[in-house]
């Protein structure tokens, strides 16, 4: 069973596609194994595919790169060895930069404290493979901060042990030529709970496409994105959730702001309920604020249930301007236009920071989208 | 001493197919320190009224005057006559995601006096401002709004005001769904802010329950979108026996 929801936008380009279902889709570590990318591929579709051929087609540099990791041991670890355990790439650029790394970046967490932070400021043209992962009981943040001028092609897979609950925010602000092609695999055992918060800011593209298997029993995750997109950028996250053990929870919430001529966001978001999955309980919402004439947002939640038993299924989307009301709120009480469009915008944001909780990081984040806002209003 | 003046005053908003005429010529004069109510049955075209002294986008000036000490309201944008001394206690205040209270009236404050407001008595302004009208300081960190109940959602609406202190004040329907101790509280504030800033009220109300509190110095009576008879206090004790009709059945 599945369903699609087309942007009102725009013509539905792909509907000469077959239905699949998320389960049968193809996996493999082999680039060969993929063609060539095209908009005519189903998970292409909404994609820039001249500037992703930068990473689908040429030489990655795949050895080890600078890197700081604080609060946890790391180690580069061969491919073969230690890569698989969360999933498998299902494109072409994933497989590519899969088989072009030599050596994983393992960051290895366990105990509690404070937050693991693992900075990185990368340039070139080049592949990575990153393992994160969590010891059964592990009480624990990562932060990932991403900065520079890279085209990267990136695998990261977050393995979250019984037991363990495990925080882990991607904060990607790319150099405005930066290119960002990701998949990330998140595995979650018995009664381990994970926080996937994905803040993706700067890059000409991004694309970070996070695949969630809930394989144990109880697994729960709490998946968030948040993402501002202006000065004619693509920014797209397709999200897999895959309940695939019985009693799983997941709560996906992805919310963006789009500014600018060309300006370009993609939501795709999957939740599968498999056969074995019962009494679980999904909800995914994905909602755009849209801040002026010439961006569009595609939002697209799919829901497919293999079981007759479960807890719950629900989706959202929406997409919209600032609302009137708002605006016209805050102006009687004396608030310029200008300065309520970005309080309004700003609060609609905010309700992704505030689930960080790493105050400094939440902080330093509004102080960030403020400043992006700062610069909107006073281009209009 | 401050006059608020509302000449022939024909307000429409746009329908389907057309526009329709809400406000029917309305003129009204309120000085600093003295309180009008406008009383009248629903559809009367009084929180058209409300709505167009704050400048709702929805309402259509199509002639007539609004001058706030002889300056042209009407020329300005919905933030300037905030500015300018106007108030709008909402019927219907709006929640506003991810924007905290305690952001929302420093910015607003700081909009209106035009610099940021002492971080040394703000805090304390802010506090006794909700201790006077029985909101728990808890609220300040909550969103505007989000998850009041109605009568928390008008107790705030006046919270605003005490700290803003407008010269004029329109309270639209501001007793609609308040209990008696929730209304006593509201009045309570309304008249604590009248007594040390001057300030002028139209009070909008389709109830005489709320003037048992907040004592009018006239009673104007709306209806078909513009006033029908005018009087002192006296004027809603002969509306509380009466009612609406005997207005309705002259004007049909």
């Amino acid at each position: 069973m599945s369903e699609t929801l087309t942007n009102p936008s725009g013509a539905p380009e792909w509907s000469d596609l077959p239905v699949q279902t998320r389960n049968e889709r193809f996996a493999s570590t082999q680039p060969e194994d993929f063609p060539a990318i095209s908009a005519r591929q189903l998970e292409w579709r909404l994609s820039p595919i001249d500037a992703l051929n930068a990473l689908a087609e040429g030489e990655l540099a795949g050895g080890h790169y600078d890197v700081t990791v604080i609060g946890a041991s790391y180690d580069w670890v061969p491919m073969a060895t230690i890569a698989g355990r969360a999933g498998l790439p299902e494109d072409r650029v994933s497989a590519r930069a899969w088989s072009m790394t030599n050596d994983a970046l393992h960051v290895h967490v366990d105990g509690s404290g404070d937050p693991v932070v693992i900075h990185r400021d990368l340039d070139g043209v080049r592949a990575g493979h990153l393992v994160i992962e969590f010891t059964p009981n592990t009480h624990r943040s990562v932060i990932i901060e991403n900065h520079g001028t890279v085209a990267l092609a990136e695998n990261v897979e977050i393995i979250a042990h019984d037991g363990s609950n495990a925080r882990v925010i991607h904060l990607n602000e790319w150099d405005n030529r930066a290119l960002h092609a990701a998949s990330h695999f998140v595995r979650i055992d018995k009664d381990a709970h994970v926080d996937h918060i994905l803040i993706s800011l700067g890059g000409a593209v991004q694309r970070v496409n996070p695949a969630i298997t809930l394989a144990g029993t109880g697994a729960r995750i709490e998946s968030y994105g948040l993402y501002f997109a202006d000065g004619g950028r693509h920014i797209e996250h397709q999200v897999f959730v895959h309940h695939k053990a019985a009693q799983t929870r997941s709560n996906v919430l992805y919310k963006g702001a789009l500014h600018g001529n060309g300006t370009r966001t993609v939501w795709v978001g999957d939740v599968l309920i498999g056969p074995d999955a019962t009494g679980t309980d999904s909800y995914e919402a994905n909602r755009n604020l849209i801040l002026s004439d010439g961006a569009r947002a595609d939002s697209i939640p799919n829901l497919e249930i293999e079981t007759g038993d479960i807890a719950g299924a629900g989706h959202a989307s929406a997409t919209g301007r600032l609302d009137d009301e708002h605006l016209f709120y805050l102006q009687s009480r004396g608030i310029t236009e200008s300065e309520a469009r970005r309080l309004v915008a700003l609060g609609f944001l905010l309700d992704i920071v505030g689930n960080i909780g790493i105050a400094e990081l939440e902080e330093r984040l509004t102080a960030t989208l403020a400043d992006a806002l700062d610069a909107v209003e006073s281009s209009a | 001493m401050a006059t608020l003046q509302i000449i022939d005053l024909h307000v429409s908003i746009d329908v389907d197919g057309g526009s329709k005429e809400i406000l029917t010529g309305v003129t009204l004069t309120i000085n600093s320190g003295e309180t009008h109510a406008i009383m009248g049955p629903n559809g009367s075209g009084k929180s058209t009224l409300a709505y167009t002294i704050a400048g709702h986008p929805r309402y259509t000036v199509d002639s007539g005057q609004i001058l706030l000490d002889g300056k042209d309201v009407l020329d300005m944008s919905v933030d300037e006559r905030a500015r300018a001394g106007l108030f709008l206690a909402m019927q219907y205040p709006v929640e506003i995601p991810g924007v905290s209270v305690s952001n929302f009236l420093r910015t607003a404050k700081t909009a209106i006096d035009g610099n940021a407001p002492s971080l040394r008595t703000w805090g304390k302004e802010v506090k006794k401002a909700m201790t006077d009208l029985k909101m728990d300081e808890s609220f300040a960190a909550r969103n505007v709004n989000e998850g009041f109940s109605g009568g928390e959602k008008k107790r705030h609406e006046i919270v605003q005001m005490e700290l803003l202190k407008p010269l004029f004040a329109v309270l639209d329907e501001t007793d609609s769904g308040l209990d008696v101790d929730a209304l006593k509280i509201v009045s309570e504030g309304v008249n604590r802010v009248k007594a040390s800033t001057d300030m002028g009220v139209l009070l909008i109300t389709h109830y005489t329950r709320i003037l048992r509190y907040i004592r009018p110095d006239y009673v104007h009576v709306f209806v078909g979108g513009k006033i029908a008879e005018e009087g002192g206090p006296e004027l809603a004790d002969r509306l509380e026996d009466e009612g609406y009709d005997r207005y309705l059945v002259e004007s049909s």
